[in-house]
């Protein structure tokens, strides 16, 4: 499909984000010399002849039709069929939140463990292999263990997950079911992050966010591919994505970026706003008062999918947001609720507290004019509610119970009027 | 008696390959000076020009985040355990 041509496909190298020296295409993922993340620098001028938009559009409808930008030597080996999710017109939120137009990239249904974790894992386990890694590994606040644990299963690749102890019990059991390892950490992520990086010291493992880390985190990009060519090759003037680490929202940003480079779609200005839990909000603190870099917090929060207090990614999402011009905002866990139901109730979809708290900031963006009322913008939703059920449980309203007769239904209907109303 | 230091992967170039070092007790910025002493040059890699640690440089003693304590006033003690860790990504 894609003529690779070289060993190393459209990639050339590993490169420091901070000093700029360049490393080998192996499983390494920090600088030797300042401990700056790497990063996977491509060839642009190569890719560009064959990244066409008549070219991606012959393709299947997958993120693997922008191969040419994601990091792998060859053919995907993983994953084949992740991506291109629907980018929802979502006339009835928008209405809500009180905007001209508004998107909704829905990620709740990405193939297969309903989360955009299903880009990076792709990738990462794709380059794994091309590696010759035989385990894999992750540090996770469930939502990559779920797309680990599965796509390992499926590519015959032993699994090892890390995560926090008191995860969602679905988030739990959609990692054991697919017999993969599940290590549970009496700590939260951020000594599970630790620990992990300790372990990948030693253990000769392909941890997808450690040591594979500058190959997963490209994954993300095919988020913002996808919605500009579904946007009918138009960058979103808006687009609000959550935070948890802050890489894809950085991402998202190279994606508009790069699609610009290689000439696919005009230069328009765009902002990419962050949106955090105002029990984990090292990032949206930082950027609301003006600081380069974030303080480390312990988190806590309902959106545990997003609790990292040490976010690796942090410093360059401020960065971000500075460049573009950016807003951010933090939500508390009713309006993550709160959030989630808006979205449930006006069009359909059903995401996972990191959803909420989209939803809930990009309201708040709209209400203060950070994102103009006249304005169109695109939510990126992450994943899938039925993932966090223990968020929302208690708080959805209730079931109204009757015995199988229609004189009792009839009962019910006369009492409770309002329910023919709703 | 002394503290334990664990070496990340991208230093133990800088330390004949071993995992594990020993400095002896103070602060982390004496024990910053103790592995200095024996390895020089692994300083630069952990501080920068103002001679504080690096952005993407998380240290811990005992398993605690020395941003959480002291920074690099925070106190060493004999068998404690310090970790020097690269930032890594969500998930």
């Amino acid at each position: 499909m894609i003529d690779m041509e070289k060993q190393d496909g459209f990639m050339r190298a590993l490169k420091c984000r901070e000093c700029g020296r360049e490393y080998p295409l192996a499983a390494t993922h920090v600088c030797e010399f300042d401990f700056g993340p790497l990063e996977v620098a491509y060839d642009y001028d190569r890719a560009k002849k064959s990244m066409t938009r008549a070219a991606i559009e012959s393709r299947p409808r997958t993120m693997w039709r922008y191969a040419e930008l994601l990091p792998i030597a060859g053919a995907p080996t993983v994953g084949f069929q992740v991506g291109f999710t629907p980018l929802v017109k979502a006339d009835r939120l928008a209405k809500r939140l009180g905007i001209r137009e508004l998107w909704i990239k829905n990620d709740t249904v990405n193939y297969p463990t309903l989360s955009f974790k299903d880009r990076v894992v792709s990738v990462a386990l794709s380059r794994a292999k091309e590696l010759g890694f035989k385990v894999v590994a992750c540090a996770s606040t469930g939502n990559l263990a779920n797309s680990v644990a599965a796509n390992a299963a499926a590519a015959g690749l032993k699994a090892f997950v890390f995560i926090p102890h008191d995860l969602e019990q679905g988030k739990v059991l959609n990692s054991l079911i697919y017999g993969a390892n599940v290590i549970s950490i009496k700590g939260h992520y951020d000594e599970v992050n630790r620990l992990c990086a300790e372990i990948a010291g030693k253990s000769g493992w392909a941890f997808v966010n450690v040591n594979m880390r500058p190959y997963y985190a490209e994954g993300s990009k095919s988020m913002g591919f996808e919605i500009v060519e579904q946007l009918g090759w138009r960058i979103p003037r808006h687009t609000v994505v959550c935070m948890a680490s802050g890489s894809l929202l950085t991402k998202i940003h190279k994606s508009y970026q790069e699609l610009v480079k290689l000439d696919l779609v005009t230069e328009t200005p765009f902002k990419v706003h962050g949106a955090q839990a105002t029990g984990c909000n090292p990032i949206t603190a930082a950027q609301k008062s003006g600081m380069d870099f974030f303080k480390p917090v312990k988190p806590d929060t309902i959106a545990k999918s997003l609790a990292i207090g040490t976010p690796a990614d942090g410093f360059y999402a401020l960065r971000s947001m500075k460049e573009t011009g950016s807003a951010s905002d933090d939500v508390t866990d009713d309006e993550i609720r709160e959030g989630i139901k808006l979205l449930a109730e006006t069009e359909g979809i059903f995401a996972e507290t990191a959803g909420g708290v989209t939803v809930g900031v990009a309201k708040k963006l709209i209400a203060s004019g950070k994102i103009p009322a006249d304005d169109s913008a695109v939510l990126c939703i992450t994943g899938n509610g039925l993932k966090t059920l223990d968020a929302v449980a208690g708080h959805a309203g209730q079931t109204r119970e009757i015995r199988p007769s229609l004189r009792e239904f009839d009962k019910l209907m006369e009492a409770e009027p309002q329910l023919a109303n709703a | 008696m002394a503290a334990k230091v664990r070496i990340p992967t991208p230093l133990r170039k800088l330390t004949n390959d071993q995992d594990t070092v020993e400095v002896p007790a103070g602060t982390i910025g004496q024990a910053i000076d103790g592995l200095q002493a024996q390895f020089p040059g692994i300083r630069d890699r952990l501080l920068d020009e103002k001679g504080d640690v690096r952005r993407f440089v998380n240290v811990y003693v005992n398993e605690e985040d020395i941003r959480f304590l002291q920074n690099k006033e925070t106190v060493v003690k004999d068998g404690d355990e310090i970790s020097i860790i690269p930032a890594i990504a969500g998930g």
